[in-house]
């Protein structure tokens, strides 16, 4: 009963520190985080520090607390214990809604977009704190309504291009096929200018060649928007392909914390994902 | 920018059909073909379309059941009648009274709705509705044993009886308790109807196609979702629930003014339930079916008349036969053909 080979990566990692200097100064920085739900320790003692324009990974088994703690920094939950600083900022009491403001978006594991609402519509409600016309405005459609309504519908255009979906811009959300959702639910979040964007599964039910493309997006969209990007995603390929850092999760514990080369050979990861090893004679 | 034509272009067609259903109604009264029991329907129409649309605000865009629509159409109506009653003197311009009379019924309504807006609107699905209805209830029952007088000293208030109100020689006893406000002068007219419809359709119209009414409809497709893009739940649930129940108001005042006598007991269940059929029949969240929806309901009862015993029967028979159509998958796409060639929708 041997197994071959232990190894999650087919593929080696082809991640390189990019030339250019990755600003590794923290964006957000959590310390000895944890929730309960009645006796059960969903998250305990999470710490982590993301670096400005870092992408990290958030890998584990199924049930490890990943989602919970996207939950938790987003304050859907209210943690327990431990502290969120985003920017220098402690998030102690602030709202779900507070949070976005402050600059913490995320998309969600199962698609959570506005269904009855169109394409565009869905990233001008992202766009949504950066309108600056009021409800009588609206109303008496005045000349600043006017121009703030033309105002969103550049921006959300700029957006949908850099998935190239401006041709998709009238449809419904609902009826866009699975991909498309994906994408233009990492969109709308992007949408709400983010300092930190908190991606759930975005590779979930992509094909190969969609994955490959997503990660060069998810590249793209940290040059380009100067961002923070932490992940959860089961795609080995497109965690070590991408992620700068990376940390595991299982039990709602970190197990293991590194580049995706030190994760990879790291001997607790392998044997909570495959399990142990059994002994030989 | 194709959804915002399309969207402005709709908003259109619906003030033409207002127009067109004034310019016909009108045409059919001046020529006498109209009955005089249907040509007293005409301001009533007007009312339950306004009704019909402000409801749809609620449960259309905002995606919350309401069942106390009614007791906002009495808070309205019953501030109307007291403001006209008292400005009678004051403003002897008959048009310019309503004009007041339906501000401040407005005014009066939209504050009824904030209050009751902040509690319920914590609450979700049929939790909601129970709430409200409640609250519609309340209204009712508040104004059937409100008695009020007004003489040189100001306003009196009673909830027992009217004698207790201790008015002076010259005193008028503006509400009754359960028999309502008497004697209340007309002010309304079919004309004045189709001018508060107009604005009303208007008001819902442009906020639902502002960022405001996107936020609000963001919030029914998916609240969490929502949040996490930072949109404040309570304030603009609240914004589409305090609009909806305003514009209510003002229909409650053009409804009031069109009858001598008005009793609280207009606006009760059945009322509130007879609003949300014209929604649900005229399709939740299309405007344009709402008042459809209303206006024949409206007129239907009239003109079964002739059919004396039968006409309730027939009423409920239509209620059933649309619901089936509407829910039938060939008659469906029957409509949507005829839509297509139509351009609109």
């Amino acid at each position: 009963m041997k197994r071959a080979e232990t190894k999650l990566v087919t593929v080696p990692s082809q991640n390189k520190i990019p030339e250019r200097d990755i600003d590794k100064s923290p964006i957000l920085e959590v310390s000895h985080l944890g929730i309960d739900f009645g006796g059960l320790k969903a998250v305990d003692d999470f710490n982590m520090a993301i670096g400005r324009t870092e992408i990290t990974g958030l890998i584990g088994p199924n049930g490890a607390g990943k989602t919970t703690l996207f939950n938790l920094l987003t304050k859907v939950y209210e943690p327990t214990r431990g502290s969120i600083m985003l920017d220098g900022q402690e998030l102690g009491k602030m709202s779900t809604v507070q949070v976005n403001q402050h600059g913490i978006a995320r998309t969600f594991q199962n698609i959570r977009l506005f269904d009855k609402l169109t394409v565009e519509e869905n990233i001008r409600i992202g766009l949504h704190n950066h309108v600056k016309y009021g409800m009588l405005d609206g109303i008496f459609r005045t000349p600043r309504y006017r121009k703030e309504e033309k105002c969103i519908h550049d921006k959300s255009m700029e957006l949908l291009s850099l998935f190239d979906m401006e041709d998709m811009a009238d449809v419904r959300a609902g009826s866009l096929p699975y991909g498309a959702q994906r994408r233009l639910e990492i969109l709308r979040a992007l949408a709400t200018e983010p300092k930190l964007l908190l991606l759930d599964e975005p590779a979930a039910g992509m094909n190969p060649s969609e994955t490959a493309e997503l990660m060069d997006t998810i590249r793209r969209i940290r040059d380009e928007f100067q961002i923070a990007i932490l992940l959860i995603e089961h795609d080995m390929n497109l965690v070590m392909g991408i992620c700068e850092g990376i940390a595991v999760l299982n039990f709602g514990r970190i197990i293991a914390k590194g580049t995706p080369s030190e994760i990879q050979s790291n001997p607790q990861v392998i044997e909570a994902y495959l399990g142990k090893k059994k002994e030989e004679n | 920018m194709k959804t915002m034509k399309k969207a402005s272009r709709d908003s259109f067609i619906n003030y033409g059909i207002v127009i067109a259903f004034f310019a016909i109604f009108q045409i059919l009264a001046m020529t006498g073909i109209l009955t005089n029991s249907m040509a007293g329907q005409l301001v009533p129409i007007c009312a339950y379309i306004i009704m019909a649309i402000s409801l749809n605000l609620v449960v259309g865009i905002s995606g919350e059941l309401s069942l106390g629509h009614a007791g906002f159409m009495s808070v309205g109506a019953f501030t109307g009648v007291v403001v006209s009653t008292l400005l009678q003197n004051k403003i002897p311009a008959e048009p310019l009274r309503l004009v007041v009379a339906i501000l401040a019924a407005a005014v009066l309504a939209a504050v009824a709705g904030f209050l009751i807006g902040i509690p319920v609107l914590r609450l979700r699905g049929d939790y909601l509705a129970i709430v409200t209805l409640a609250f519609g209830e309340i209204i009712k029952n508040v104004l059937n044993c409100l008695y009020l007088g007004y003489d040189k000293v100001g306003f009196h208030f009673s909830l027992s009886d009217a004698d207790s109100l201790g008015l002076s020689e010259d005193g008028i006893v503006i509400l009754n308790g359960p028999m309502g406000a008497l004697g209340v002068k007309k002010l309304s007219s079919f004309l004045a109807g189709i001018i508060l419809l107009l604005v009303a359709l208007f008001i819902i119209q442009n906020l639902v196609n502002s960022q405001q009414g996107r936020a609000i409809m963001a919030i029914r497709d998916n609240r969490i979702a929502a949040e996490a893009c930072g949109i404040g739940i309570t304030h603009y649930k609240l914004m589409a629930f305090v609009t909806s129940a305003a514009i209510a108001g003002s229909a409650g005042c053009l409804y009031a003014l069109n009858f001598s006598t008005v009793v609280p007991k207009k606006f009760d269940f059945n009322t509130s339930i007879l609003i949300l059929v014209f929604v649900v029949l005229g399709g939740i969240g299309n405007m344009r079916g709402a008042m459809i929806a209303a206006a024949v309901l409206t007129i239907l009862p009239e003109l079964l008349r002739q059919f004396a015993d039968y006409r309730m029967l027939i009423y409920a028979i239509v209620l059933i036969a649309v619901m089936i159509i509407s829910n039938n998958e060939k008659a469906k796409q029957f409509i949507a053909g005829f839509k297509k060639k139509g351009g609109a929708e």
